[in-house]
């Protein structure tokens, strides 16, 4: 991992232009800083230089001195005189100096990248038609814009083992393999699971897991996007589309607070995968394999599709109707959810001030991995915090809620998302209170309700999180959602018109934000919508220092001190 | 206002009058054709040769070893124009001896021929020259679902072509020969 030591600029001399870029940075980011692309497979920003794929050799020079005086030499014409060094040298592991002089651009490099390219198409197999990493491979790229175009091999190609089982989620095809080894620096520097290597010499090199070990970390797929060509390829995404057909959207990865940025691809209204966005404040380039799953609980067989009062289907506005009249008796608990989005915490918090409900929020906690599983497995806990539905950090469970069933002083209930029996309520005083149950998936809440309202999963909504750093990210909606249902938002600010008598809250993002600038929440004031969509927003989270949250020291995230 | 003239009309010729003049040369006509080899066909009873390189209804193709060509790369779904093509893609599993080295296969491949413009494009596409546009014309259904082709109804259609490759066969050999490492 090489980064510019200091944030001062330098002048180098790029392909004959001077220009201005950080110093100690490599050749290859100075190059791409000033609209040059130096083509490369094995460096990777985000692992340590290896320097094996030669592709990115470039020409470098530096002003030469005088060796006895140290004065400088100069041209005829006065200029100084670049000592060109006589072979080319790799840009990823050149870092520029000031004066330095690079040809990205000029024969002799175009000719290495023609050589190189050439080399590693020797044993690679024609399979374009069946690889997945076809329409997002380097190799085939740059092997079009740096390539030769023909080839000049008429012996026969190597024959490797197609399908290798490297773990439970990553198949290796090892014919594909270049030997860039970005795979194994990730195992050995960023997963801290060294079970990659190479084994055997020449052009018998073969990727392999060392023997009894696999690679079966929860880090495992991001070798898979890392890998340049087609070797490493995902067991769950193998042969099920080609990616020209996918619609990327960026999303946020809500298993935990760490908020990862996401790109969901889906190809007509169905998630085929869900991939890492690199965000440098955030996750680098990474995520967790269980993040990729969570696109599979969108067609799930527990998905909630109709609204239902007592069990029976009603049509969506009865229902929200029927939940209004429930609203209106006395003794309301509220239970909040640290899953939902900012948006729609916002107007929990309005209905809850409204019909003088008390909130009751479960945390959920679980083991901190200290890379990109935090110990909060919610994604917006913080945002619960910022919108004032909590004041305290929250237990793992619903305890208190139960006491106050026990006691009387709760009697109807509105639950978003919460599994109210494994949050610790007794099944003896679910059944003494009345429950309208707001939730994607079916549980035990809403087994019980009475009145069941569905919502939007993460993935059909936009809508922003605000992750463990207190960086508040927006999110934009990536498929469809099932027909005839609303979201969240939609559903509450329906509610709050109905029992307030007034107009329905337009659930335009755009207007709930104004909502929110019209001031309630002073932290977030000053933000709109639109600036969200654009880039994230750091808050100043100091006023919790106090609280004892539950996340370690990660990937960049460094707890508040208290 | 004009004035309407009205044309006398010239007398008919006796020949004129008799008509057989005319009869005859109708009767000409009539008599050569009787003797000339025939232009049309008794359709649908007669089928006409269809020639080559003719864009019939596309159908899927297998090789001389009667294993499938097509490896669902999905390319003349993105080229289709009409969006015609639909392919649900698959893995082929590993022990299946007869088809050795083939990894991926269709799963589903379906053309809808309502769709369908008989362009040609997919077969131009296809990397693996697994479909083709061959001879058959006409295509009717009594249903929208009837007219749409799906693959083993492709596969009947298409039946097997002479292929020049062996794409299989090439991998095993390359395998026994002693490449493999």
């Amino acid at each position: 991992m090489i980064s510019p030591t200091k944030e001062e600029l330098i002048t180098i001399n790029l392909n004959g232009l001077e220009v201005e870029v950080p110093n100690g940075m490599n050749a290859v980011e100075a190059a791409a800083l000033h609209g040059h692309e130096v083509p490369h497979y094995c460096y990777h920003p985000k692992l340590s230089v290896a320097g094996n794929c030669r592709m990115c050799l470039v020409e470098m020079g530096t002003p030469m001195r005088d060796r006895a005086t140290g004065e400088p030499i100069l041209e005829e014409d006065g200029s100084p005189k670049i000592g060109w060094v006589p072979k080319p040298v790799i840009g990823c592991a050149t870092n520029v100096s000031s004066g330095m002089h690079l040809r990205t651009e000029s024969d002799l490099v175009s000719e290495c990248r023609e050589g190189i390219m050439e080399f590693l198409l020797v044993n690679h197999p024609l399979d374009c038609p069946i690889c997945d990493q076809a329409g997002e491979c380097r190799l085939q790229e740059f092997a079009t814009d740096y390539g030769r175009g023909y080839s000049r091999y008429v012996e026969r190609k190597n024959v490797k083992p197609k399908r290798t089982r490297l773990g439970p989620r990553v198949t290796l095809d090892d014919e594909r393999c270049i030997l860039c080894s970005r795979c194994i620096r990730f195992s050995q520097e960023v997963a801290k699971d060294d079970v990659l290597g190479f084994v055997d010499r020449g052009s018998f090199s073969t990727l392999t897991c060392f023997p009894g070990k696999e690679l079966s970390n929860n880090y495992s797929l991001n070798t898979v996007d890392i890998c340049p060509v087609g070797a490493l390829t995902s067991t769950d995404f193998r042969f099920k589309m080609r990616v020209w057909f996918l619609k990327e959207s960026k999303s946020i990865c809500v298993e935990s607070s760490a908020g990862c940025n996401t790109t969901v691809s889906s190809r007509e209204g169905v998630i085929q995968r869900i991939t890492p966005c690199r965000n440098d404040l955030v996750n680098d380039t990474w995520m967790t394999d269980s993040g990729r799953e969570i696109y599979k609980t969108v067609r799930s067989e527990d998905r909630i599709l109709r609204p239902s009062v007592k069990g029976e289907d009603q049509p969506l506005n009865e229902t929200i109707s029927s939940a209004v009249n429930i609203l209106q008796e006395n003794k309301i608990g509220l239970v909040a959810s640290c899953h939902s989005t900012l948006e729609e915490q916002i107007l929990t918090k309005k209905l809850a001030d409204l019909t003088k409900a008390e909130i009751f929020l479960r945390g959920h906690f679980g083991e901190d991995d200290g890379i990109l599983l935090s110990a909060d497995r919610s994604p917006n806990l913080r945002g619960a915090l910022v919108t004032g539905l909590i004041q305290e950090y929250p237990e793992d469970n619903l305890l208190a809620l139960n006491d106050a069933i026990t006691k009387g002083d709760v009697e109807v209930l509105l639950v978003m998302n919460e599994d109210l029996i494994k949050s610790g309520i007794s099944e003896e005083n679910l059944a003494k209170v009345k429950v309208v149950y707001i939730g994607t998936h079916s549980n035990s809440s809403s087994q019980n309700a009475d009145i069941v309202l569905p919502g939007l999963s993460v993935f059909e909504k936009g809508g922003s999180f605000i992750n463990r750093s207190f960086l508040l990210q927006s999110f934009e909606l990536c498929i469809p959602g099932p027909v005839g249902l609303k979201s969240q938002a939609e559903v509450l600010s329906a509610i709050i018109a109905q029992l307030s008598n007034e107009e329905c809250i337009s659930t335009n993002l755009d207007s709930i934000w104004e909502l929110v600038n019209s001031g309630q929440i002073d932290l977030l004031s000053s933000i709109t919508y639109a600036d969200l969509k654009v880039a994230p927003v750091q808050l100043d989270g100091s006023r919790w220092s106090q609280l004892n949250f539950v996340e370690k020291e990660a990937l960049n995230y460094r707890p508040l001190a208290s | 206002m004009a004035k309407t003239v009205v044309l006398e009309r010239k007398p008919l010729s006796l020949s004129e009058r008799t008509y057989l003049p005319q009869i005859v040369t109708g009767l000409k006509t009539t008599f050569s054709n009787m003797f000339k080899p025939k232009v049309t066909l008794q359709y649908p009873e007669e089928k006409p040769v269809i020639p080559n390189n003719y864009r019939g209804v596309p159908t899927l193709v297998k090789d001389p070893n009667g294993r499938e060509k097509c490896v669902s790369c999905q390319l003349c779904e993105f080229v289709c124009p009409p969006k015609a093509i639909r392919i649900t893609p698959g893995s082929v599993p590993d022990d299946q001896e007869d088809r050795e080295h083939v990894e991926k296969a269709p799963q589903e491949f379906e053309i809808n021929m309502l769709r369908c413009i008989y362009c040609g494009y997919c077969q131009e596409v296809c990397p693996e020259e697994a479909i083709f546009l061959q001879d058959q014309y006409s295509s009717s259904g009594y249903s929208r679902e009837e007219m749409v082709n799906n693959k083993q109804k492709l596969y009947e259609l298409g039946g097997t072509l002479p292929d020049h490759h062996y794409k299989w066969d090439k991998k095993k050999e390359a395998e026994e020969l002693g490449n493999a490492h």
